[in-house]
């Protein structure tokens, strides 16, 4: 028999209390381990749907809002245009692995929701853009022909507000023409969905936009310096350069003072669990004063004493931790179903991600947290004298 | 005639509020190697607390302690907690009115609780079983101390004080929570364990029957010893 069986054996004599207090541990591990993924899936899926957006840099127009959002605010107006040579001289560059020419229009529509609103259309070159956006999935049908006239594509919303399938015709706002969907994507969770998608010449041509483009989407080869492309860029007049990378950079900023609030959450977790683990140690400690007396009588020194009651504690934060750990992967599907009610915008993509060094991470400091909580009632034990028990009847 | 424990002037006062208690008054005697002592007096006559020093359990307020020749209490003498611990493992085993047995562990492991604090001290399996056999033991010896009569799990903690072959066995009242019969069981034993196996034994009582065993009687009265 060796002092690591007395401490487990002394564990199962309140088998009810040992439960609560390996149970509430677990809740703090469960709590601790799904803020760590959600930290981690979190910022990874944002990250992912950042570099989804296909481009590393985008082109536009000086002053020409680049996201569907903020031109809807303004009621579709402001749009400017870039000359196509300048576009195409860009395109050309041999830094240049993939690029895409796009023009944006918008339309305001009487008939759309109560007051009317917005309609977005994308003009795009279906040589071009479709692999450079490899994640828009159709939900039905399939891109139109590059020098198709009459056909569109539907973003999921988009479809969802006409409802419309593929076959049907329809009459934009803005032209007289029918046009044929020939395609409706699936959802992806951005901008995309609300887009109307024409092939880039019918749009240039019904809109009248000849020799005009709103946007140029790029992808860099990689062994090119970004930033001195980027600088070459602004050298071009009335242009301005997008860098998905300082966009990226500037949501991550944000993302990260949001982690800071999760991580003190987190911290919380732990001081529960500590303060739990001590509580109930030292309501041990106390009910085996005498006990503890007669096994100093019996030759124990006081850092035996305190290693029993410290074997105690860990034991009790080492199982709690596991159970805790199995729970919250277990549960990872559920708590991110619960994540995604309170939180609709967040980015497609695993929310909660729970990796080895999560895991290992968790287990170890809340381990370290039960063996803190249990050095007071530990000291308190060993300090215990043979004479207290004894005297005490 | 080697004098094991000698004590000089032994005195011992609490302090009770205001008032102090002197629970041993100037007590002085020595204890052989191989002596039965049985030490008798009335109800807060100072037993236990001179005991208690004894065995290295409590300190007293004046006076010397000597074991083995040893100075442990006094000529200013202040032994640190874990170097007392280890005098009173050499030394003494204890056994006390209440058994202060671990219920959660068996008859066994209740025996060998001791050695997990002195690993060095481990019995084999063959004096283990003697000494379980010799105190009538061994057929509990997976059982709870839940399921064992009292004079049972009297034997069980004197076992469990046996276990590391101690020199001297102090028993505070061991049968004063037991009948006649396992009474005479108790003390049958003890008078064996002396016999046989040569230990030293202290042992305060109220009972006549066994205070007689003692080849010397410590009698104490408001604290002085008598005689
Ligand atoms: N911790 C203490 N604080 C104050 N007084 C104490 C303390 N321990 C013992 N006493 C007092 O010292 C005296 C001797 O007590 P002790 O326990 O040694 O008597 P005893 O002979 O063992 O009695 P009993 O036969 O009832 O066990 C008593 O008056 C008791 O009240
Ligand atoms: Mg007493």
């Amino acid at each position: 028999m060796n002092i690591f069986q007395v401490s487990s054996k002394n564990l199962l004599r309140r088998k009810l209390r040992t439960f609560f207090t390996v149970f509430g541990i677990m809740l703090s591990t469960w709590v601790l381990v799904t803020l760590l993924g959600f930290n981690k899936g979190y910022e990874q899926s944002l990250s992912n749907s950042i570099d989804g957006m296909g481009f590393q840099i985008v082109l536009t127009a000086k002053g020409c809002p680049y996201e569907a959002a903020t031109l809807m605010l303004k009621g579709g107006t402001g749009l400017r245009y870039m000359p196509e040579d300048l576009v195409r001289d860009v395109a050309s560059r041999p830094e240049v692995l993939q690029a895409t020419a796009m023009l944006m229009h918008a339309e305001f529509d009487p008939n759309k929701g109560e007051n009317g609103g917005t309609t977005v259309f994308l003009g795009v070159d279906p040589k071009t853009y479709p692999s450079m956006k490899p994640y828009l999935q159709f939900k039905q049908g399939a891109w139109f022909a590059d020098d198709a006239k009459d056909e569109i594509v539907l973003g999921y919303e988009a479809a969802e507000l006409e409802q419309r399938e593929v076959g049907d015709l329809m009459i934009l706002p803005g032209s007289e023409v029918e046009y044929k969907v020939v395609g409706i994507l699936s959802r992806t969770g951005t901008q995309d969905d609300g887009m109307i998608y024409l092939p880039l010449t019918a749009t240039q041509k019904v809109f009248k936009k000849e020799g005009e483009l709103t946007m140029l989407g790029i992808r860099l080869k990689p062994s090119v310096d970004q930033n001195a492309f980027e600088e070459s860029l602004y050298q071009l007049p009335d242009v301005q350069v997008v860098s998905m990378a300082q966009v990226k950079n500037t949501i991550m900023s944000l993302v990260s003072s949001a982690k800071a609030i999760v991580m003190s959450i987190a911290f919380i977790a732990f001081l529960i669990a500590m303060f739990g683990v001590l509580n109930t140690v030292l309501m041990s400690v106390f009910e085996r004063f005498q006990e503890i007396g007669i096994l100093k009588s019996m030759g124990a020194l006081p850092k035996d004493i305190f290693k029993m009651i410290l074997i105690e504690t860990t034991l009790l934060c080492a199982i709690g931790g596991l159970f805790g750990i199995v729970i919250a992967y277990g549960f990872s599907g559920l708590s991110e179903a619960a994540i995604r009610y309170f939180l609709p915008f967040a980015p497609t993509g695993s929310l909660i991600i729970i990796d080895t060094f999560i895991v290992v991470f968790s287990f170890i400091s809340i381990t370290l947290i039960g063996l803190i909580g249990g050095i007071y009632p530990a000291w308190r034990a060993s300090h215990i004298r043979p004479l207290d028990s004894i005297r005490s009847e | 005639m080697n004098r094991f424990i000698e004590a000089h002037d032994l005195t011992k006062t609490y302090s009770r509020g205001a008032e102090q208690i002197t629970a041993l008054n100037n007590v002085s005697f020595a204890v052989d190697k191989g002596d039965i002592v049985s030490v008798v007096g009335a109800s807060g006559s100072g037993k236990t607390t001179l005991v208690n020093v004894l065995g290295c359990l409590d300190n007293p307020s004046s006076g010397t302690l000597m074991i083995n020749h040893k100075v442990i209490f006094g000529e200013g003498k202040l032994l640190s907690e874990p170097a007392l611990t280890k005098i009173r493992r050499a030394t003494f085993g204890y056994v006390f009115q209440k058994f202060f047995l671990i219920p959660t562990l068996s008859v066994k492991e209740n025996i060998l609780l001791p050695s997990v604090f002195q690993p060095d001290h481990t019995p084999d399996d063959e004096s283990l079983y003697q000494l379980m056999d010799m105190l009538g033991i061994a057929r509990r010896e997976n059982h709870l101390p839940s399921q064992l009569s009292g004079g049972e799990m009297q034997r069980v903690a004197i076992a469990r004080a046996l276990i590391h072959k101690p020199e001297v066995l102090i028993a505070d009242e061991p049968t004063g929570n037991l009948d006649s019969k396992r009474s005479n069981e108790i003390k049958d034993l003890l008078l064996r364990l002396n016999q046989e196996n040569g230990i030293t034994v202290i042992i305060v009582t109220h009972n006549p029957d066994i205070a007689k065993i003692g080849n010397k009687t410590l009698e104490l009265v408001d604290g002085k010893l008598m005689g």
